[in-house]
């Protein structure tokens, strides 16, 4: 039983390619078959995102053309043995190079040998979008709880729903800002709920450390030290279909304000 | 779940996050219905005309607005009359 996946946001810079990553590893991790799909052509980073940057020959876009087959453009993630791979898209070209069909194409292909595909969608609602959706029969929606982010989130779920025709896509609420929620400046998973009505999938809270894992090119998720590691590690359970509560946001602040008070830092 | 989600994150303080969830669930309304405050002008218009032929309304206590429930939108109209007409003026 295989799954394709979206992975989309409507607005930019929430966090896309770095939750396809860390999805794409956390279930490689579990021993899941993973193959991730960059679907951002011209403006491509799941490569970087994942260190892979250096080892691209060939792209989607030339297993379209026929310049090559599929299985040549494909590739492995060494660091998770067999389980994961990366199908990067062309940096030169533009969204007009991959359409729809091709993308169900592909997927279909791919769904094949892979117990998950996972779309890397581009930013947008237009034709790189629509490209990106076309294959897929889930959709992981990424926002952050923010007044745009949100918009453009509740947007995308209504063109989800009526002209891609996913169902119940899930939320995931990036870059949360714990201590901003606890004063009353940031909203609440419950403000989102009430907001968008979509069930979810997992809260990564605000870390440093993701950007020090993108900066050298591996996933988060691996390092079970961080809280954003953590994070992704629940939301890879949940989608393998485990019911795992919510980490507990709270006593993690609550650890570092005493913290703060034991070593006089206030 | 969701009571234990805002005894967790959710307590009700002064912030500006009240703001943020006002504000977008008037414009969500407006997106999703598809429908722009300039058309709603123009449909209220329109509503108190056809209206005023029949009875005589208070259109400073007029209130025309989309509702946000569930997952619909409902037009709804607070019209107050000031009393009814006995002849139609058309």
């Amino acid at each position: 039983m295989s799954e394709v996946i979206v992975v989309t946001s409507g607005k930019g810079g929430v966090g896309k390619t770095t939750v396809t990553a860390n999805i794409g590893a956390g279930l490689a991790m579990l021993g899941h078959k993973v193959v991730l799909i960059d679907a951002d052509t011209g403006l491509r980073n799941l490569d970087v995102v994942l260190g892979m940057e250096n080892r691209i020959v060939f792209d989607l876009t030339d297993v379209i053309e026929g310049k090559c087959r599929l299985r040549q453009a494909m590739i492995k993630d060494r660091r998770f043995g067999e389980s994961l791979f990366m199908l990067p898209t062309a940096q030169t070209k533009d969204k007009s190079a991959v359409t729809e069909d091709d993308l169900r194409n592909i997927c279909g292909q791919l769904r094949e040998h892979f117990d998950y595909v996972i779309i890397d969608c581009p930013a947008g609602i237009e034709q790189g979008f629509q490209s990106a959706v076309a294959g897929a029969e889930k959709a992981i929606v990424v926002t952050a709880a923010e007044v745009a982010a949100v918009r453009d989130a509740d947007r995308v779920v209504g063109i989800l729903e009526s002209k891609a025709d996913i169902r119940d896509p899930k939320l995931i609420i990036n870059r949360l800002r714990i201590e901003m929620v606890q004063r009353g400046d940031m909203m609440t998973l419950e403000d989102m709920h009430d907001i968008l009505g979509l069930e979810l999938l997992g809260v990564i809270p605000d870390d440093e450390a993701v950007v020090v894992a993108t900066n050298r090119g591996e996933p988060v998720v691996v390092n079970e030290q961080t809280v954003a590691g953590r994070a992704f590690r629940d939301i890879v359970r949940r989608i393998q279909g485990e019911a795992v509560p919510l980490m507990n946001l709270e006593s993690r602040e609550g650890f570092f304000n005493r913290l703060r008070k034991i070593i006089g830092f206030r | 779940m969701l009571d234990f989600l805002a005894r967790l994150l959710g307590r009700e303080s002064p912030g500006s996050k009240n703001i943020a969830k006002e504000r977008l669930r008037l414009v969500l309304i407006h997106d999703r219905a598809d429908i722009s405050p300039q058309l709603l002008q123009l449909l209220k218009n329109e509503i108190v005309a056809v209206i005023s032929k029949y009875m005589e309304i208070d259109d400073k206590g007029l209130e025309v607005s989309l509702e946000h429930v569930d997952k619909q939108v409902a037009l709804v109209a607070n019209i107050p009359i000031r009393k009814m007409k006995r002849v139609a003026n058309i």
